[in-house]
């Protein structure tokens, strides 16, 4: 199990009406390493992301997660995303639950967790990632770092064999991201949690991914380690994306 | 993930330029492979199968309803009373005659119920000092006429206001029964408005205002859209609600559709005529439910963002 590839995907294919956004994808993500995704707006990262937890249909080719094909129409939807965990980039925390509520949901409903058990394992998430006396607090009364850390604790308390992180810094001002980074960064560094992310933090993809896929036009156009991604892309069109981001000075 | 989307136009359009095999739609050259026709053709057999039990389970809950009911001792003699083609046939004409009755004052209160519950759950929730003794008229309205068993409503405006022999006011049984009904059912709708309203989360008025609409200007672009599309079916419940109650104006006198059936009922002695009217006030209502359905579910489509939860 932990020799395979825990996430691949073959041949993926997915379109909204006539725009082909994912044209033919394929992708490897080994245990304890962390994927980046990057590319422009609209190049289909986070349409990846939501393909690989089944929150979208895709059209055609494969999703294998642990060897086991989730995009069968047989298989259980729901078994597989007890497997995976996402962090979105819009947090989507329950505004009527506390974070406490918001982290221990799925543990006590879905897994059965009693509620001692899980409230513990929450606290101790939750002080790890700085936010221990927010436990009680509602969502809404957060800064958008502590909601989106909540959003992390959320998803890593159901102990994920893999975590989708969508853009997760996007909506956040500058200091905040830092906190949020250091949080994925311990996160590879403490638990070798297996993590694919879709980013515009280039510093911070080139930084912590073991793995970097340029997406452009439907397709991963250039992979490889952060080093020849960044360092020395071999595609045009990489060449070009990353000068603009340069020049943008976000790297 | 919206603001991707949106994004996503103009950067594609400033790239297209060098994507010469790329992606103008649909054109990239693709064939399914022989996994998606696989897939498909195991969705299209699990449908198939699907279809066959629902009917399979229908014609079987069918028969053993119709068995049920047939099989019950007193069937025969509730044929007579209940189901006479005869009395049906004698009585639909009457009834649908009745029925226009219902139907126009359905039309004419519902928009009038729909107006002031706006209005009143406008005044509700009105922020400021001012506005104080409008807010507590509008909560001593809805507080009132939702406890007012309607029949009691009915019965003081229909014979109430007639009884003052007030200059220029009307006695006609339907023009005061179907403001009775007005009266009622604005509360009721003037509540849901309210709910509405209020769930519609508080950043959205701190956006709208932000961008620098006054409070009025918030509430008539952003949230009261966004309250009515929520509150679609709880309205919806409360018109054929009220189109029912509008059955009830036939204690001045006016002949609707159930007071028409129970001219013939009582004449008859057979309780079919009732039946028919049920059923017509039945047939006017399903379309109205499928219409609504339609309409949100094409709202929900037009926004949603898709996926398959």
């Amino acid at each position: 199990m932990s020799d395979g590839p825990v996430l691949r995907m073959e041949s993926v294919r997915k379109t909204f009406g006539d725009s082909v956004v994912l044209r033919d994808v394929d992708l490897e993500v080994a245990p304890h390493t962390v994927t980046a995704l990057i590319g422009a707006s609209g190049s289909g990262k986070s349409t990846l992301l939501r393909c690989a937890n089944l929150l979208e249909e895709i059209d055609d080719g494969a999703i294998w997660l642990d060897g086991e094909e989730i995009t069968d129409p047989r298989a259980d939807h729901d078994a597989v995303r007890r497997r995976i965990g996402v962090v979105f980039q819009a947090y989507n925390l329950f505004p009527h639950m506390t974070v406490l509520d918001n982290i221990t949901l799925a543990p006590r409903r879905v897994h059965g967790v009693s509620r001692a058990e899980a409230e513990e394992r929450a606290r101790e998430l939750l002080e790890r990632l700085g936010l221990g006396g927010k436990a009680g607090a509602y969502p809404d009364r957060l800064s958008g770092g502590q909601q989106q850390r909540v959003a992390i604790v959320r998803a890593l308390a159901v102990r994920p064999r893999l975590l989708l992180l969508d853009e997760i810094t996007a909506a956040l001002d500058p200091e905040l991201v830092g906190e949020v980074l250091t949080v994925v960064r311990d996160l590879k560094e403490d638990e070798g949690m297996t993590m694919v992310l879709a980013t515009h933090e280039m510093g911070f993809a080139r930084d912590v991914a073991d793995q970097v896929c340029f997406l452009d036009g439907g397709v991963v156009l250039e992979r490889g380690t952060a080093d020849q991604v960044f360092g020395d892309p071999q595609q045009e069109r990489t060449r070009r994306f990353l000068r603009r981001i340069v020049e943008a000075g976000r790297l | 993930m919206t603001v991707t989307k949106d994004e996503s136009g103009q950067e594609g359009a400033d790239d297209k330029g060098d994507m010469s095999a790329g992606a103008p739609k649909g054109a990239d050259g693709y064939t399914p492979s022989e996994r998606r026709l696989e897939r498909e053709r195991y969705r299209r057999a699990r449908a198939r199968r699907a279809t066959a039990i629902a009917a399979l389970s229908t014609l079987v809950t069918a028969v053993v309803l119709y068995l049920v009911v047939v099989s019950a001792p007193g069937w025969e003699r509730t044929k007579e009373t209940f189901f006479d083609g005869q009395y049906a046939r004698e009585a639909l004409p009457k009834v649908l005659e009745g029925l226009w009755l219902n139907v126009r004052l359905l039309l004419i209160c519902g928009v009038l119920v729909l107006v002031l519950g706006m209005l009143i759950a406008i005044a509700r929730t009105l922020p400021g000092p001012v506005f104080f003794p409008l807010r507590a008229l509008a909560a001593a309205y809805t507080d009132f006429f939702r406890g007012l068993p309607l029949l009691i409503n009915l019965m003081i405006v229909v014979f109430g206001v007639p009884a003052l022999r007030l200059q220029g006011v009307t006695v006609d049984p339907v023009l005061l029964g179907g403001a009775a009904l007005t009266l009622t059912y604005s509360a009721y709708v003037a509540e849901v408005f309210r709910a509405g309203i209020e769930s519609v989360h508080p950043s959205q008025r701190a956006a709208a205002r932000s961008l620098g609409l006054t409070n009025r200007q918030a509430l008539r672009y952003v949230v009261l859209p966004q309250a009515v599309r929520r509150q679609v079916p709880p309205l919806l419940n409360d018109l054929v609600s009220l189109q029912k109650d509008t059955g009830l104006v036939s204690i001045g006198g006016a002949i609707d559709a159930v007071r028409a059936s129970d001219i013939i009922a009582q004449r008859s002695l057979n309780y079919t005529p009732y039946i028919v009217a049920g059923l017509v006030f039945v047939a006017l209502t399903i379309p109205m439910t499928r219409f609504t359905d339609w309409v949100t579910a094409r709202m929900d489509r037009q926004r949603a963002q898709g996926g398959s939860i």
